[in-house]
């Protein structure tokens, strides 16, 4: 057994010590993580497996939105957009930080994933509102 | 360059049983779901074109390969999920990492009992 590069391992395993913002950071990932075991999975298994793929169109998707339980699907989507995001944007820091050594890419990579996360809350919470 | 490969490759060097390739497993499902969230949110923002565009775009999804990739998105989605509890569940109860082997072994269980079916009712139209 090695144990060279065991700290790659202890991230997820181990809390920041301190208050700072990586702490605040774990402790979002923890939260928003259980949330989203119920707003993503549900989301999927309801998309995939009552809906289903082949029945997906613009009508069923807007008319979620326009119908009768409209405000619910407006807030539960957008709900799940932000935690998705956050947590996913997040996620990929850590794997960033882990996996880039130079720091002038690594800055690069979380430039850009920071604009991507930023346009696409944007791009998503437009579209939940337009119809 | 040969740093980043080498450090991705590490990762999958034997360490620690079921809760490494847990942690692995955790990693790559999460860099997945990740990225069909990108293309997910872009093809959503496709309704602002009206229900031409989208629905033609749509198609995409219905096509075979799609459903098979939809069977790795639906794995990684409940994996990442289970595997996230018990990562909670042993941040917050450290005592029970005496037992993280099991855990590791129910968690594969639950989401076997839900990935399964899902599986199978997805790809199912592919053989008629």
């Amino acid at each position: 057994m090695t144990t060279g590069d065991y700290h790659f391992q202890r991230r997820q395993a181990q809390r920041p010590p301190g208050s700072g913002f990586e702490f605040s950071a774990w402790f979002f990932m923890r939260v928003s993580g259980v949330l989203l075991l119920v707003l993503a999975v549900f989301h999927l298994l309801y998309m995939h497996m009552v809906i289903r793929v082949e029945n997906i169109n613009f009508d069923t998707v807007v008319g979620r939105w326009t119908g009768p339980w409209g405000v619910f699907w407006r807030l539960y989507d957008l709900f799940l957009l932000i935690f998705a995001m956050a947590h996913g944007f997040n996620g990929s820091r850590y794997i960033i930080d882990d996996y880039i050594r130079w720091r002038g890419v690594r800055v690069a990579f979380k430039t850009v994933s920071a604009v991507i996360a930023f346009v696409l809350w944007v791009m998503g919470a437009y579209i939940i509102f337009t119809f | 360059m040969e740093t980043t490969l080498y450090n991705i490759f590490s990762m999958l060097r034997y360490r620690g049983r079921e809760g490494h390739w847990a942690w692995v497993l955790h990693r790559v499902s999460g860099l997945g779901v990740m990225l069909f969230l990108l293309l997910h949110i872009t093809d959503i923002f496709l309704l602002a074109f009206g229900p031409n565009v989208f629905n033609t775009w749509l198609f995409l999804f219905k096509a075979p390969p799609f459903r098979v990739m939809e069977v790795f998105l639906i794995f990684g989605v409940l994996f990442h999920a289970v595997n996230g509890l018990r990562v909670i569940l042993l941040d917050f109860a450290p005592g029970l990492g005496r037992y993280q082997h099991v855990i590791v072994w129910v968690e594969t269980v639950i989401v076997a009992i839900v990935f399964v079916p899902a599986a199978v009712i997805t790809l199912a139209p592919l053989f008629g």
